[in-house]
């Protein structure tokens, strides 16, 4: 099963995190210091795997993006990486050849994604075009209570005239 | 603006949106400015979040969320705004509240009790995407009490439509972990769904969950092997077969029938993929669970061997990996591909290099210890000091591991121990100086050597020089004070020990340079006064007490070649001239006088020591230098007297102790503890004796180790009274309080080596028992067939450096396997009711109590559960004809229901793929 999700730019920054297994925040700042730490010092062509406190952490990079997912000893470490490619498949497709700044400014979304390729740390949907499909059907959604709320304020700003 | 903080509607109106505060944070720069601009930005969101507009609340929320998951910002104070907006009829808000609490949610929080009934209603909302959010934020932050609040309505999704069905399944393995008797409820449905697979995902799911729980508990899952076996065989799909796989990794270890059966499918599945993924998963199952059959091992060794010689990094790792799966059960696949692994050691990526280290270390026997060693320290040499000292480090562990099993040349090991410390990067100064300690006191064959290496490190000033190897020094000096008796030069190594160079050191081991100095000093005062009666001849004592005694034999060789070399220049008599003495003796005391103010109480104490003995007898030597030719003179000397006595002190071994020795002496009959000690005194009379001037200067200083502060203290009391027989004294102690003395526990013979008592045959039983007791704890061991042999290794039972682990199961997996298992029963006993039952009176009674327990405990909780009483009952029924089928099964449970004995049966497991 997969622990946690990590997204860390090349400058360190963190961009996003979910957590399947318990971690307290203070464990949480302190998995991101170590893992980036470890993760970023890594040459350019090296193999995607590190060991990390008797766990396994894969990674990969994607332009200026590190996606990182920590997995148990014996799990499987090329599956973890597919999964990290699928999820970067279907971010691309969702933004239009997606970059970092797709996912600062829509960090909800790239949540909501996630969590439709994921589930209590398993893979939950292999299908891109499943996936798309649903997120665009809650986007719809969204949008729909959007223009609902947006008309009711239109309501409450004329009545407080 | 707001006047007293509450939300106006300037505040809804004027709100930063989240693209805002985003551009905001990254317009400032990180640090101060930045940092600022956040807790600014948090003022707003806590007035904002108060808002009635629950636009405005979402908003304020979802920049929360932002900054709590990429600032690491706390959020726990907003979780009831969360809870808030989770029961907002806009979908937009409801998402919002959801990411908030499944990315902040703690177990611990009051808040939680709020968002229980809304998690039911989104759970049974007509909308698929709320349900989807609800078991999201469900999977994420599931306690206990909410494990069993919805347990039901989870129940019902479990065969809903298949985009909740998945997400359901999913979250179920989160509930079993937090509220085991949810697995009565919801296992059934659980395995229905393995069986309908018109749903990749839905399967797929599932398989996970099975996964996950067969790798904590397999044996509850043995009846489901046909379900799995099919979807090995059928499915085409890599994600459910890598975990299929997996499940029977774990199940074939428990039956080796089913092993034989899904063997073949799995090299099928080898040859035919092309998902690298998916091989490398049948070549860990195959080297991990199958590694009996031996074309499964060999098929699995040839894409090993595919996946090291690829160009990818990812898969060379992963074969590295293999092999060191396989090492274990088939080490010519190993040996096999020696060089890629050697090769692999000079890799680019460190990782690479680690797994090519540990491979290398797997290959090690005592046949090759000597040549991999050797090429290893030359990588050593060559590699960045970090691994270099990776590499140091496994040779150190991987040499010692068993009390030093692999090493037969000793000599050979601790020259190779000297070597390492001389590596500039050499970090691990603390194991070496262990092990040159350790190896010193455990065999005695090998001191000779060990002390000639430690000269060899004292000697150079320029490792004195280098802080990481200071700890290896001072194994180095404690060894050559200990054994100076093997040493060619002694008073070389008193120079080396007072090099000026040692102000380097830091006072903790420069005492144990100090107390070297004092050994070596006494020794050779013994050597110079006493000629004859000194070491050689107690030696040959040491000889004639223990005949038969394996190290006494090289130790005569010893002796003998000491002799030899004595023709060619050494010899003890000629070295041990006057003039060289009385040299040394100016030396000891020029060095160590300024030393005597050291603030360091641990070096003034033992400087003291060293200068008044090295005072007196220099006063003495110089005085009697006229009759210096007569040896009676010298015997009669004080310093004579004294440094037989510190000689006799210094020259008893005091060998490892094992950690449970004081455990295993018996209290004997008599012997009250607990009793006042009033009568102390009368008993203690006898032994406060005045002590002269000239002793206290010269008090022995021992190594604490168990029971010299008793011989010490006699040694000195006999010394007052007559101290020619101190000898025969400490016996007649040892004799009497014999169980003071912790015996060196090398073997008999060893513990006889304290000088022999009066009489012999009136030994007390106690020490016998001693005797006894330390022969069984003795684990000898010797490697037939070398050339050389190897010699004795004192070890002491039990794992003396390694604590023993105790694997402990989570209780709530015993809990699940439990109810697992209870279910599969009940399952089982109902499909095949024509099983022949077998009666186990014992194990349904106690298994019936536990239950009782279990229910009892929580009968309350489960009240809501209608099924629950039903359920019980069919159990019941069921229960006795189960018996028998789970023969196998029931081992684990037998095992936890602590030792109630059962009629050994014999074990009928249903082949369960027939």
């Amino acid at each position: 099963m997969i622990h946690f999700v990590l997204l860390i730019s090349r400058q360190g920054k963190v961009r996003l995190t979910k957590w399947y297994s318990p971690y307290s925040q203070k464990e949480r700042s302190k998995v991101i210091r170590e893992l980036s730490g470890m993760i970023l010092s890594r040459g350019p062509k090296l193999c995607n795997f590190v060991e990390w406190r008797g766990f396994k952490v894969v990674y990969k990079r994607y332009a200026s993006l590190y996606f990182c997912m920590c997995i148990n000893q014996e799990d499987n470490e090329l599956e973890v990486l597919e999964i990290i490619h699928h999820y970067v498949e279907i971010l691309d497709r969702y933004f239009g050849s997606v970059c970092e700044l797709d996912l600062i400014f829509n960090f909800h979304k790239a949540y909501y994604i996630l969590d439709e390729v994921l589930i209590a740390g398993e893979l939950q949907e292999s299908s891109k075009k499943t996936v798309a499909r649903l997120v665009a059907a809650q986007d719809s959604l969204v949008d729909a209570a959007k223009e609902e709320a947006a008309s009711i304020s239109n309501i409450i700003a004329q009545a407080t005239k | 603006m707001s006047g007293g903080g509450g939300p106006s509607l300037m505040d809804s109106l004027f709100q930063r949106t989240l693209d805002d505060l985003i551009k905001g944070i990254r317009l400032h720069l990180p640090g101060a400015a930045q940092s600022s601009f956040i807790s600014k930005s948090l003022d707003e969101i806590r007035r904002e979040i108060k808002s009635t507009d629950s636009q405005t609340k979402a908003t304020a929320l979802q920049k929360l969320t932002y900054l709590h998951s990429l600032h690491g910002i706390d959020m726990s104070w907003a979780a009831f705004h969360a809870v808030e907006l989770t029961s907002s009829p806009s979908f937009l808000h409801k998402k919002t509240g959801y990411l908030a609490a499944s990315l902040s949610f703690r177990p611990s929080m009051d808040v939680l009790l709020l968002l229980t009934n809304q998690l039911r209603k989104d759970l049974s909302s007509t909308n698929q995407h709320e349900v989807s959010l609800a078991l999201e934020c469900l999977s994420v932050i599931c306690t206990p009490d909410f494990a069993r609040d919805l347990t039901p309505d989870i129940f019902t999704l479990l065969s809903g439509k298949n985009f909740i069905r998945k997400k359901a399944i999913a979250c179920l393995l989160m509930v079993f972990s937090q509220y085991p008797d949810a697995v009565r409820v919801c296992f059934k449905r659980l395995v229905d769904n393995l069986e309908s697979a018109d749903n990749a995902q839905t399967l797929a799911a599932t398989v996970g969950v099975f996964c996950e729980l067969a790798s904590k508990e397999p044996r509850s899952y043995l009846p489901l092997a046909p379900e799995f076996y099919r979807i090995l065989v059928d499915s085409r799909n890599n994600w459910v077969l890598i975990k299929v796989l997996k499940i029977f990794a774990h199940l074939a270890k428990l039956e080796p029938r089913l092993a034989k059966k899904v063997v073949e499918p799995i090299c099928d599945h080898m040859k035919r993929s092309e998902a690298k993924s998916l091989v490398f998963e049948c070549v860990r199952a195959i080297v991990s669970s199958f590694y009996e059959f031996e074309f499964a091992v060999k098929l699995a060794v040839a894409k090993i061997r595919e996946f090291l010689l690829d160009s990818d990094l990812n898969l060379r790792y992963l074969g590295l990996q293999g092999l060191l799966l396989v090492a274990p059960n088939h080490l010519w696949a190993v040996l096999e591909n020696k060089e890629v692994v050697i090769k692999s050691l000079s890799d680019v990526d460190r990782n690479i290099k680690l797994e090519a280290l540990r491979l290398v270390m797997s290959m090690v026997s005592d046949d090759n210890v000597v040549e991999i060693c050797r090429v290893l320290i030359g990588y050593a040499l060559k590699s960045d000091p970090e691994f270099c000292n990776e590499i140091l480090r496994s040779m150190l562990s991987t040499c010692s591991r068993n009390v030093y099993e692999i090493v037969i040349d000793f000599d050979w090991y601790v020259s190779l121990l000297a070597e390492m410390a001389r590596i500039p990067h050499c970090q691990n100064g603390e194991e070496i100086e262990f092990q040159l300690i350790d190896i010193g006191m455990r065999v005695k064959d090998v001191r000779p050597e060990l002390v000639r290496a430690g000269r060899d490190l004292l000697i150079d000033p320029a490792l004195l020089g280098n802080p990481f190897i200071h700890r290896i020094l001072s194994a180095a000096a404690w060894v050559s004070g200990e054994y100076v008796k093997f040493s060619r030069n002694p008073f070389e190594i008193m120079e080396a020990l007072l090099q000026p160079r040692t102000n380097l050191l830091p006072p903790s081991i420069r005492s144990v340079y100090i107390h070297s100095t004092f050994k070596v000093l006494s020794f050779c005062l013994h050597s110079f006064l006493l000629p004859g009666k000194g070491v050689n001849s107690s030696r040959s004592n040491f000889v004639d007490i223990e005949p038969g005694f394996t190290y006494s034999e090289s130790e005569q060789e010893f002796t003998e070649t000491d002799h030899a070399t004595s023709s060619s220049g050494f010899n003890k008599r000629d070295t041990f001239t006057q003039e060289a003495v009385v040299n040394m003796l100016t030396l000891v005391i020029t060095s160590l006088t300024p030393l005597a103010e050291s603030h360091d109480v641990e070096i003034q104490e033992r400087v003291r020591n060293v200068l008044g003995l090295a005072q007196l007898a220099q006063q003495e030597i110089s005085c009697n230098h006229d009759q210096k030719e007569k040896m009676v003179d010298k015997v009669d000397l004080k310093t004579s007297i004294i440094i037989r006595l510190i000689n006799d002190a210094l020259s008893e071994d005091f060998g490892p102790v094992s950690l449970s020795a004081q455990e295993r002496v018996p209290v004997p009959n008599g012997l009250v503890l607990e009793e006042n000690l009033s009568k102390l005194d009368s008993i203690c009379a006898d032994v406060q004796l005045s002590i002269s001037e000239s002793f206290s200067l010269v008090k022995p200083i021992l190594l604490p180790t168990d029971g010299d502060s008793v011989s010490n203290q006699q040694n000195e009391e006999d010394s007052e009274t007559s101290p020619a027989e101190s000898m025969s004294l400490l016996a007649e102690h040892r004799k009497r309080h014999g169980l003071f003395y912790l015996p060196s526990d090398h073997n008999k013979n060893a513990s006889s080596s304290f000088p022999p008592a009066n009489d012999p045959n009136q030994r007390d039983n106690d020490v016998e028992d001693l005797v006894k007791l330390t022969d069984e704890s003795l684990v000898l061991k010797r490697k037939p067939g070398s050339n050389r042999p190897r010699p004795v290794v004192v070890k002491l039972d039990e794992g003396e450096r390694l604590p023993i682990t105790v694997k402990k199961t989570d209780e709530n997996d015993d809990l699940i396997s439990g109810a697992v298992r209870d279910v599969l029963l009940g399952n089982e006993a109902s499909l095949h009711s024509s099983n022949p039952s077998g009666r186990r009176k014992g194990e349904s009674h106690s298994k019936d109590k536990v239950e009782n327990f279990e229910t009892g405990n929580s009968s309350k909780r489960r009240s809501k559960h209608r099924n629950h009483g039903k359920y019980v009952e069919d159990k019941e029924e069921n229960s006795e004809k189960s018996k028998k089928k789970s023969g196998g099964r029931h081992k684990a449970r037998r095992r936890a229901d602590g030792g109630i004995d059962v009629a050994v049966q014999k074990q009928v497991i249903p082949d369960f793929l027939l």
